[in-house]
């Protein structure tokens, strides 16, 4: 780029259902274990929902954070103060490392303190004002996890909470860059954060038709671009990481685990929930990433893709990887193991996409056994697959129509 | 001052802003020696009302600066 200023990654941390940090989470995705699990809530039942399984976190934020602290916070801000915890370690910061005022947050979300909102209604409606916690605002606002994140790393360069439906967590990242190469800040602690298996939204999502029924194998019920998928498991968790300006994470002696190289958003203006089948807003998110990050289509050897493991979406992401990059790189779908952690999907893959570079290796699609014809492309399936990589790129879809692309490259 | 009193309310200090209870005593500060926020002291009022039978209206409540006030008031209006 022009302005000589290059983005790197310092510190990853996450908290998800298949691990509660990222060499668990990591290790567990390339071992092919799911995540997903029948929920147990008496809601299930009581509301007979069609969808009983969900991709749930294997360590309970509340097992890791002290009493207090974790009551006073949604669980959605619970699992963003766990993962930016262990992003700020990992990248070796501590009080003095870096000026407040050149420290940014970032955390986006999908759906809020939606736990909250409805634990503290049914307070209202059986109890009265009295019952209602003076913490209900502070705990169902979705800039909940970004404020109380900012808040213990007294970030005041800015603290941000971008709402995109399940491209948040990407969202979240991207404008970090943004952040770093425009000079507002040198060091910006980004990601997403999830956790809504309550009710409502398992009963809303279940009502659009856009969620997987297969009740009987949880395990196998995520399943990107296979011909048997029927829709998205619902996941919670946290992806969070620290980055930087490249000269400020060298001077300082940091280890690099690679470089955000580039960057692109743009929306469908389509419809409200459908992909674009021609996946035209999509390819032109790819694109605008290749292009900020100076990388030719042909030096993309792997996307790790959004697909959700709906009928619809999985296609539609095939076809905007034809038309960006081209027919050469190889494809992966995490979904398959982590179900979809909507808010926090983009910054948890964007995690993945960044150990697939360092390490050399792309984790297999879980659950893909019979390709789609539809899908052309070489989709990892049964066993992860070692490739040395120059570029590789991250997608992130959300309701609304928001895409978002994120190119990295070695450190 | 009633003991049982102190010591009820301690334990509503401790359950709410996790403050051991044997920190809580008469002539401890709510804000500046326990550092229990405005939102928290919320919480210990409903909770002390519900536990001491007592009612805490809010122009009350931000009169009680210390523990031995809050004392002091639930007792003299059990």
């Amino acid at each position: 780029m022009t302005s000589g200023i290059e983005v790197v990654i310092t510190g990853l941390g996450a908290t998800t259902p298949l691990g509660g940090d990222v060499t668990s989470t990591w290790d567990a995705l390339l071992a092919g274990k799911s995540g997903v699990r029948p929920m147990t809530h008496d809601w299930v039942e009581k509301y007979d929902l069609p969808v009983k399984i969900a991709s749930q976190l294997v360590v309970d934020p509340t097992e890791v954070l002290p009493r207090v602290e974790a009551r006073r916070l949604d669980r959605s801000e619970q699992v963003a103060i766990v993962a930016s915890r262990q992003a700020w370690s990992d990248a070796g910061h501590d009080d003095d490392t870096v000026d407040r005022q050149r420290l940014a947050v970032i955390i986006g979300t999908g759906i809020g303190g939606a736990i909250t909102l409805l634990t503290q209604d049914d307070l209202l409606e059986q109890h009265g004002l009295r019952k209602v916690s003076p913490l209900t605002v502070p705990m169902l606002m979705p800039n909940g996890p970004a404020a109380h994140v900012g808040l213990e790393l007294k970030a005041q360069a800015g603290v941000h909470a971008p709402v995109s439906a399940c491209a948040s967590g990407a969202e979240a990242i991207a404008w970090a860059y943004r952040m770093i190469m425009s000079g507002e800040a040198d060091v910006v602690v980004a990601g997403g954060a999830e956790a809504c298996i309550t009710a409502i939204p398992v009963a809303g999502f279940s009502q659009a038709r856009t969620m997987s029924t297969r009740n009987d194998e949880p395990e196998k019920a995520s399943r990107p671009f296979d011909t048997g998928r029927d829709g998205f498991v619902l996941g919670e968790g946290a992806g969070v990481m620290v980055l930087e300006r490249r000269d400020f994470a060298e001077a300082r002696g940091a280890k690099i685990y690679g470089r955000l190289a580039g960057i692109g958003t743009s929306a469908d203006g389509y419809h409200i929930t459908a992909p674009d089948p021609e996946g035209v807003g999509q390819s032109r998110a790819i694109a605008a990433a290749l292009r900020s990050g100076g990388i030719d289509p042909s030096d993309v050897g792997h996307v790790n893709c959004h697909a959700t493991s709906t009928p619809v979406g999985d296609v539609a992401e095939t076809v905007a990887i034809r038309k960006a990059i081209g027919d050469h790189p190889i494809l992966t779908a995490p979904k398959g193991a982590l179900g979809h952690l909507l808010g926090a999907a983009g910054a948890v893959e964007a995690i993945v996409t960044v150990l697939s570079i360092r390490d050399g290796i792309v984790p297999q699609t879980l659950n893909l056994e019979n390709l789609d014809p539809a899908v052309t492309l070489d989709v990892v399936a049964g066993e992860p697959r070692k490739i040395k990589l120059d570029a590789a790129v991250n997608d992130s879809f959300g309701f609304g129509g928001h895409n978002v692309a994120l190119a990295f490259t070695p450190a | 001052m009633s003991e049982n009193v102190l010591s009820g309310l301690a334990e509503i200090v401790e359950e709410v802003a996790g403050v051991a209870a044997d920190d809580v005593t008469a002539d401890k500060s709510f804000v500046d020696d326990l550092d229990i926020d405005s939102l928290s002291m919320v919480e210990i009022a409903v909770q002390a009302e519900d536990k001491f039978g007592v009612k805490i209206p809010d122009d009350e409540l931000a009169n009680l600066k210390t523990v031995g006030d809050a004392v002091n008031y639930i007792t003299s209006n059990k």
